[in-house]
């Protein structure tokens, strides 16, 4: 790959005495999908968090398209294209379905506050431009029959799909998803799989995928970065990840030989 | 959809505002000044539900902001309204309140921006620090009066003015709350890491929420001191502010029409109390209390029941 999507440096950060990450070097090219696993507490949320903005890293750097991220803050990052899901679903919880997505519009809309008081006819046929983008993502995803539903109130793996809605509505060129099929069957996992080689293929995107389940990394990823501890113990295709004795040790154990 | 939401709002302010005035010349002194205190309440509570109920931000300086546009308002009318011409005192009275609303704009700037850091209780113990600190700069400043306060400012707040102005003020929160632009209000609300993940950035629509949300609140002030044509820095103490905070925890915080129902009923129920007395706090609280264990969620929370048990 030429000038990588996203590319950590030797990223390391340190909460107090604790290294969560450290020297951390992760390339991610267009429209790519890359696998971050590792057992609990390795550091892959963490690794969101500083891809996203939430977190600065200590030391290293962090590029996106070929500009680097250090400094920004998470809504800015948002702008420049990465868009990412929660592990805990973070919904707007006061909001229906149809304006969860609409929030996320917003960010490529020039129309503001003088626009939303004075409401020209350029602000009003905007809204409506809104309005049909939102309904056709929902339509791609089967949720447009709940637009008027309260987010909350949907059930449970239709809420990590609205998550998914609401950050493809950024029109992102990267997408994180922090374990998506938690909680799901392995009726909805097979679904999810499904769902997130579309939404690259529809979409464009390159995707950055933490998951806890096997099946689903494995059967979707092209390449696979394995954190320990904070620190990257392997890195390659499914099928080396498989035969790399370390990523067995820490993290795969027996289940590498049922895959 | 959204747009005909607002305009339907508006509409429905100007006409109230409207027939109102036009039957003001009917109305006795007593029941037009208890109108006048309505108004102002909607002002208030409206523009607050804006910080407390659309973003999620707990002022609890709300006083405060009301002070410093009713005492900018009253002092330039003082200086230049009483003497001037007849035909001149609508525009002065208009530049008073508009002058005043925006010192208060500027007083909100001030407070938001250090305040950002903060959430909740730590959010709302700067905001009422702030009211404080400002209710004394009045008590101890010459030039408005000190602890007596401004007195013989003119009488200029009608009925029109009073409805007008709140017209405005629930126009101008929900054009701003209710567009693609103003879901950000609720999204900060709602989830501020969320919103920031989304491309919303927390800072600006806090920030645009205390700066709105004070400028009409100075306004207020402004009407508040040419209806009663005395101002004194105990007007403006720490339980003016929870007056309206309750007026929005009523209403259903978020809800512009149930903050509008409960600041109107709020500020009636006061006037048949009187006759108790002394009793009037006690009673006036009991009813808050049993209304809040009845209806936590606000008494006129409608807009959020859709879907809550789907």
């Amino acid at each position: 790959m030429s000038t990588p999507l996203l590319e950590l440096k030797d990223v390391t950060i340190r909460f107090g005495g604790l290294t969560a990450i450290s020297a951390f070097d992760l390339r991610i090219g267009d429209r790519e999908l890359v696998g971050l696993i590792g057992p609990n507490g390795a550091g892959k949320t963490t690794a969101f968090n500083l891809i996203t903005g939430v977190y600065q890293p200590t030391e290293g750097a962090i590029h996106f398209a070929g500009r680097t991220t250090l400094g920004h803050r998470p809504h800015q990052i948002a702008k420049r294209g990465i868009a990412r899901t929660f592990q805990n679903i973070r919904l707007f919880g006061s909001m229906d379905v149809f304006d969860n997505v609409r929030t996320a519009v917003q960010v490529h809309r020039p129309h503001g506050i003088r626009d939303a008081l004075v409401r020209m006819a350029g602000f009003r046929r905007g809204e409506k431009d809104v309005e049909k983008h939102v309904m056709e993502l929902l339509e791609i995803f089967g949720l447009h029959g709940q637009r008027d539903e309260m987010a909350k109130s949907l059930p449970y793996g239709d809420q990590r799909r609205l998550e998914i809605v609401r950050a493809l509505a950024t029109r992102p060129k990267l997408l994180l998803l922090d374990e998506p099929a938690a909680g799901m069957n392995p009726t909805e996992k097979i679904e999810l799989m499904k769902l997130i080689r579309f939404v690259q293929g529809k979409f464009g995107l390159a995707v950055l995928l933490v998951e806890h389940d096997m099946k689903v990394v494995m059967g979707i990823c092209e390449r696979i970065a394995v954190l320990d501890y904070g620190q990257k113990i392997g890195e390659g295709t499914p099928a080396e990840i498989q035969k790399n004795p370390k990523v067995i040790a820490a993290y795969l154990g027996q289940e590498a030989e049922h895959a | 959809m959204m747009h005909v939401g607002a305009k339907r709002s508006l509409l429905g302010a100007i006409l109230i505002a409207v027939v109102v005035s036009l039957l003001s010349a009917q109305f006795n002194r007593y029941y037009r000044d208890v109108a006048i205190d309505v108004a102002i309440n909607i002002v208030l509570a409206v523009s607050l539900n804006l910080i407390n109920g659309h973003t999620g931000q707990f002022s609890l300086g709300h006083a405060g902001f009301m002070a410093v546009g009713g005492y900018i308002a009253a002092k330039i009318t003082l200086v230049f309204g009483v003497a001037a011409a007849a035909w001149s005192q609508p525009l002065i009275f208009l530049g008073a309140l508009l002058t005043g609303g925006i010192v208060a704009a500027l007083a909100g700037l001030a407070v938001g921006v250090p305040s950002l850091r903060l959430r909740g209780d730590y959010l709302a113990i700067v905001t009422l620090g702030f009211g404080e600190i400002i209710r004394v700069i009045f008590q101890t400043s010459e030039t408005f009066g000190a602890a007596t306060g401004l007195v013989a400012i003119p009488k200029w707040t009608t009925l029109g003015w009073g409805f007008g102005v709140a017209a405005i003020t629930v126009y101008v929160v929900g054009s701003l709350v209710n567009s693609t632009y103003g879901r950000g209000f609720l999204a900060v609300h709602d989830d501020e890491i969320a919103a920031g993940a989304m491309g919303i950035n927390p800072v600006r629509y806090k920030v645009t929420a205390f700066v709105v949300g004070a400028f009409f609140a100075g306004v207020a002030g402004g009407l508040f001191a040419h209806s009663k044509t005395t101002l004194s820095p105990t007007g403006f103490d720490f339980m003016k502010s929870i007056d309206i905070v309750v007026m929005v925890i009523l209403g259903g915080m978020g809800n512009t029409v149930g903050v509008i129902i409960a600041a109107v009923l709020l500020t009636a129920v006061q006037e048949p109390l009187r006759a108790l007395g002394p009793l009037r706090g006690i009673v006036f609280a009991l009813i808050i209390i049993v209304l809040m264990m009845l209806r936590p969620q606000g008494l006129f929370s409608f807009g959020k029941k859709k879907g809550a048990n789907a």
